[in-house]
């Protein structure tokens, strides 16, 4: 085991745990201030990488794609807050868990039928292909790099938009009083739709930019959607800090234990042995993670003030 | 008493044998296997419905007691037919009722170890924690190669139940059905014991339990325990039915199947799971026969259920439950 080799595998659970950090953002926003479960968030994840790969096979740019699939998970998002979601707010977690199930079928079914079983491929943008070399002999794809960039700007961005912008004041506001805000003239439905499709789009972006890096397909969204759930009952469910907190220990713990449990093993175990045992244990590390800070900490390392 | 849901749910009841029976005599047994389908379907929905409709734990994990009782099934199977001892150098065994045995106390023990640390919290974070537990034995059994991985575990041969051979369709599903009935009556009695009392005093007020001296945390952690036992067991007849047992039994898919057949048949209600089953099970032939992609049809029909039929198909037939 060499340091350039950790190094890459640092940087790739950093960049999971961006990506995941996409979603969970979204998904604790709209539980925040709606207090609404929505499973439905890796079909936005799917949307938004099907919107990139069509846009990107059609006109040839990415970037276009990217666009597109910003734009088209928000639409998705608002279509579904406006039809479904907002008739939920009111309905016990059940029957959340149901609809958005509900939802789920619907999406994935229909994107099967619209693209066909067969998944599609998304290629790196010229720009961003290559590797750029690390100190220590490491080298890294530029493209991944670009990805924990994009993550650390959208952190920043909600940030910025949540803690210092009239629109983040009434995320706020709604988060610890909805009737309060709603008595004092501020538009609470739409601003209901406006949370839902920010959250979409954040879904629809990671969706776009893992779409380069794996096939874009039907389900591409459930296994991220469930460790998006890890990552926000670790953080503390409403707290997009948490959110950034839960999704980097996440990121990091996953690859870091697929990388390193095996060859730990190793030194007690013959060596096909180990990897067996080694990447079933991996498999289910972050769970036992999160099961070690549940049992400390109920309510996530951040729980929100209120609630 | 015969008040109108006590009606319906003779029907179901005698609906559920009937039908079988009369596909087996006009030579049709793939109606057989479609009934032994429901029965175990229902089973497994009828496990959850004690922890969801009455304790009103939302376990989103329940498929994970499912697929253990299916791999207590496979593994104890796979052995028996091998010669192969297993750990401690047991036997395997192909005789149904100490599969079941070991899938209910396996499955138990796991609920155990899950309950324990999901009932601490609630709501939301309930929900989410017993996926995630769910999703890591799904892992588990997706990257553990003994028994089949990712592949699955096919039964040569389904296991035996003595005095019955339960390679002929009828025969399974009179195996099934019975178990299915002595589940409802088990539900029945747990709904009318104390405990269950105390399980259902535990949703509706917490605090007023606590009062009167009751440890809700303890009530909840029995009452999911056996939920995940009657679950695990319609899991091992589940594997029998198909002869194949997969991490797909595991899967999350699975979990939220369950919870649909809970509302599609109506929450909390003893014939509940069983009408959602039969009704899910319908769906799943007549749409499946017209259009590939009838989970799309599902989908709307179920989010239609949600938004505006909350009872579900008891609610519809039988009006509203009595006490909630």
């Amino acid at each position: 085991m060499t340091i350039a080799l950790a190094l890459e595998q640092l940087l790739n659970g950093i960049q999971l745990g961006v990506m995941l950090f996409l979603m969970a953002a979204g998904l604790t926003l709209i539980f925040g201030v709606m207090g609404l479960i929505n499973l439905a968030h890796g079909s936005l994840y799917m949307v938004g990488a099907f919107a990139c790969a069509t846009v990107a096979a059609w006109t040839g740019s990415f970037w276009l794609g990217l666009i597109a699939s910003l734009a088209c998970a928000a639409a998705a998002g608002a279509i579904v807050e406006l039809a479904v979601i907002r008739r939920l707010y009111d309905r016990d977690h059940l029957d959340q868990v149901l609809a958005t199930f509900a939802l789920i079928l619907i999406f994935s079914e229909g994107t099967r039928w619209l693209f066909g079983d067969f998944p599609l491929y998304l290629d790196i943008p010229p720009l961003l292909q290559g590797i750029v070399n690390l100190p220590g002999d490491a080298s890294y794809p530029v493209y991944r790099l670009a990805i924990i960039a994009v993550g650390a700007l959208i952190a920043l961005g909600l940030y910025l938009l949540i803690g210092k912008t009239r629109l983040g004041m009434r995320i706020r506001a709604g988060e610890s009083d909805r009737e309060m805000i709603g008595a004092l003239g501020v538009d609470i439905r739409t601003l209901y739709t406006l949370v839902f499709a920010l959250g979409s789009a954040l879904a629809g972006l990671a969706g776009a930019l893992v779409g380069a890096l794996q096939s874009v397909q039907v389900g591409m969204g459930e296994p991220v959607l469930i460790l998006a759930f890890v990552v926000i009952v670790i953080g503390g469910i409403g707290s997009i800090k948490g959110a950034l907190y839960g999704a980097l220990l996440v990121g990091v713990t996953d690859t870091l234990g697929r990388f390193l449990l095996p060859q730990l093993l190793a030194l007690f175990v013959d060596p096909s042995q180990a990897g067996m045992i080694g990447g079933a244990m991996a498999s289910m590390l972050i769970y036992v993670v999160m099961a070690v800070i549940l049992a400390v900490k109920p309510r996530g390392l951040f729980p929100p003030a209120h609630a | 008493m015969l008040t109108r849901e006590n009606t319906v749910n003779l029907v179901l009841a005698l609906l559920l044998l009937v039908a079988p029976l009369a596909a087996n005599a006009f030579g049709q047994p793939f109606y057989v296997t479609l009934a032994t389908r429901i029965a175990i379907l229902a089973l497994a929905a009828l496990g959850l419905n004690l922890a969801l409709g009455l304790g009103g734990l939302v376990s989103f994990g329940h498929a994970a007691f499912f697929g253990i009782g299916g791999y207590a099934a496979g593994i104890l199977s796979s052995h028996a037919l091998s010669y192969e001892p297993m750990i401690f150098g047991l036997p395997g065994t192909v005789q149904m009722p100490v599969i079941w045995i070991v899938a209910v106390v396996a499955s138990g023990l796991v609920a155990l170890a899950i309950g324990a640390i999901s009932l601490r919290t609630s709501g939301v974070y309930f929900i989410m924690i017993t996926l995630a537990f769910a999703q890591m034995v799904y892992y588990f059994a997706i990257s553990w190669p003994a028994y089949g991985g990712e592949d699955g575990l096919s039964i040569m041969v389904r296991n035996q139940f003595p005095g019955a051979n339960t390679m002929k369709p009828l025969s399974f599903f009179l195996v099934c059905y019975l178990v299915l009935l002595a589940g409802i009556g088990l539900f029945a009695l747990i709904r009318a014991s104390r405990f269950g009392a105390a399980l259902q005093a535990a949703r509706q007020n917490e605090t007023r339990v606590a009062t009167v001296g009751i440890h809700p945390y303890r009530i909840r952690l029995t009452g999911f325990v056996i939920s995940a036992m009657i679950t695990a067991l319609a899991g091992a007849l589940y594997a029998d039915l198909n002869r194949f047992v997969s991490p797909s039994m595991l899967s999350w898919h699975m979990s939220g199947e369950l919870i649909v057949l809970i509302i599609l048949g109506g929450t909390g209600r003893l014939f509940g799971p069983l009408a959602g089953a039969a009704l899910y099970v319908a769906f799943e032939f007549a749409l499946g026969g017209l259009t590939e992609r009838w989970q799309f049809f599902l989908g709307l029909i179920l989010l239609g259920v949600v938004l505006f039929a909350r009872g579900g198909l008891l609610g519809l037939l039988a009006g509203k439950a009595k006490h909630g």
